[in-house]
């Protein structure tokens, strides 16, 4: 079957509009990123404030932030699946992130288990408008820590083991006002607790669970999103994502010079970004809610292709951890801001490649084939916009251990005026060469060792880690 | 007018745009362009259409479009032209 071109026999007015509008080839450029590349939407993010459900009667509390996130985020999942259909582009999740709980529920809090009664509540309300995670269980402690705060970071581990959809994260860090020592020691243990209380699920729990230097008020992310105090009532904020797509376009650049790799990955980082932000756009129109920002960050999956650490290999590294690495990982990070900067209004959150080990297939096979370490990891957080993310590490590994793992994370963070986190898992029961399973998004990871020198008496000092000196800008 | 491009991907057969295009007629949905190529065997064709006075909604006329496409042996999508806009053009 064949049919002749219409444009032959149109009018100059018309063949003037059809120039204009899309061509065949640019559809199926587009329809390949998404059937054949894995180019998707990860989250379409709510966030809401809570700051007008404060009470000091627990109850109230507990209703009035119900009412409001099932108000608020009645229709997002709707409007989510008709974006979806409309544009034929997937749309992974659709969250919610809200304020600080810690401040929130600080008049009417008065011990752990008040605030485990508030993780309920948002785990039901979650259920209710059918988000897969409500991010925002939440103490911002990064110079010191409230009576109200500490109690809402001791109930972290009974609020991931008690909800399923709650995630829950502290800062505990910022370039202003350095570390907070105290609480990077609490958070050891803290951890290990939240290990131990999901030992059932391979501790499951601390996948839910990230801590933070200079977290970001606007991330669109799990499981650090939360609502910041600066925002308003309520926004819109969008994460893209796209490493398959990046990956196919350096395919055909293979031995190019740098300058070429570089510009192909801006031009990708453009075009995922546009779509990014129509749906943005689009959701914050339907849903009469203002549109935030869109995260850039380039969002790996466990499915095949859809990884960071594939698009070293093909930049032409053996494996992830390879000499190398950093490098190619911090020019992949400024390309697609570059790039993606060009494409959207508002740009914010963490904006940078994350580089999970549980999400992202190559990275796994990567730790598996030791070539990956866990001290690489932590140079390359230097460049990129995360941290050591999703790492499964010995059950029996000591909660101190875990507060220096932390702290040197908190520092790289605090002294390159960026944000660092660590979400690691201390898989209760398991061992080097075991493999966690998290099942979904999460995926599985293989327990990486841990140096096993002790840093107890450094982390019990206690007090906080003064700010850098470049931080006094004023 | 908010444009809607259909694309119809699949093995070449007899009838593709005769079905695809009494579908469209059947509810009133006017066609603007048609583009079609054959690539490695495959049949690729680009349609621009106004849905805007179609007598069924976007949702329920891409699902019929990709039913229509599951009966031809081919993946019929039908998608609002603002995301290749977007992507494509500054």
């Amino acid at each position: 079957m064949k049919i002749f071109s219409t444009k032959c026999t149109e009018s100059k007015e018309k063949q003037e509009r059809v120039v204009k509008m899309i061509n065949i080839s640019e559809v199926l450029e587009t329809n390949n990123m998404i059937e054949k590349e894995n180019l998707d939407v990860r989250t379409i993010t709510m966030g809401i404030s809570l700051l007008d459900c404060a009470d000091s009667d627990l109850d109230k509390v507990n209703e009035k932030i119900y009412d409001k996130i099932t108000t608020k985020a009645k229709d997002l999942l709707k409007v989510g699946q008709e974006i979806e259909r409309e544009y034929g582009i997937p749309i992974v999740n659709k969250r919610i992130s809200i304020t600080p709980i810690s401040l929130v529920g600080a008049n009417a809090c008065k011990e752990p288990k008040d605030y485990v009664s508030i993780a309920k509540t948002l785990d039901q309300a979650a259920k209710t408008v059918g988000v897969n995670f409500i991010g925002g269980y939440s103490a911002l402690v990064s110079k010191g820590m409230t009576k109200s705060e500490e109690y809402l970071i001791r109930s972290i581990p009974e609020a991931m083991s008690v909800t399923e959809r709650v995630c829950s994260s502290v800062n505990l860090g910022s370039t202003k006002t350095g570390i907070n020592m105290d609480a990077v020691r609490l958070m050891g243990d803290i951890i290990l607790d939240t290990a131990e209380l999901t030992k059932e699920n391979d501790s499951l729990g601390c996948a839910k669970l990230v801590v933070f230097c200079n977290a970001p008020d606007d991330n669109p992310f799990m499981a650090g999103a939360f609502h910041g105090v600066t925002e308003a009532d309520c926004i819109i904020n969008v994460g893209v994502s796209g490493p398959g797509v990046v990956k196919t376009a350096l395919e055909k650049a293979k031995g190019a010079d740098f300058g070429t790799l570089c510009e192909t990955i801006k031009k990708t980082a453009f075009k995922i970004t546009r779509v990014g932000q129509l749906v943005a756009q689009e959701a914050s129109k339907r849903l009469n809610v203002p549109f935030g920002i869109v995260d850039l960050s380039l969002a790996p999956t466990p499915a095949i292709g859809d990884s960071i650490a594939e698009i070293f290999e093909v930049m032409g590294l053996e494996k992830a951890g390879a000499p190398g690495t950093t490098a190619a990982l911090a020019l992949l990070n400024d390309q697609v801001k570059k790039g993606g900067v060009m494409a959207s209004s508002y740009v914010g959150g963490l904006s940078g490649a994350f580089i999970p080990v549980s999400e992202d297939q190559s990275m796994i096979d990567a730790v598996q084939a030791g070539a990956l370490t866990l001290e690489k990891l932590e140079a390359m957080t230097c460049v990129c916009s995360v941290g050591l993310d999703m790492i499964a590490i010995p059950g029996d590994t000591k909660a101190t251990t875990i507060s220096g793992i932390i702290a040197d994370e908190m520092a790289i963070g605090m002294v390159n005026q960026k944000t660092t986190a660590v979400r690691i898992i201390p898989v209760i029961g398991k061992n080097v060469g075991d493999m966690a399973q998290f099942g979904g998004l999460l995926g599985y990871a293989p327990i990486m060792p841990v140096n096993s020198f002790d840093c107890a008496e450094f982390v019990n000092r206690g007090g906080r880690i003064p700010a850098p000196i470049h931080s006094f800008k004023n | 007018m908010k444009k809607t491009i259909i694309t119809v991907v699949g093995k070449d057969s007899v009838g593709i745009i005769a079905k695809v295009c009494t579908y469209l007629a059947n509810n009133n949905v006017n066609i603007l362009d048609i583009t079609q190529t054959i690539v490695q065997g495959y049949f690729n064709m680009m349609m621009i259409v106004d849905s805007s006075q179609s007598i069924k909604e976007f949702s329920v006329l891409s699902a019929e479009l990709e039913q229509v496409g599951e009966e031809l042996g081919c993946v019929v999508k039908a998608q609002h032209e603002d995301i290749f806009n977007k992507m494509h053009r500054i």
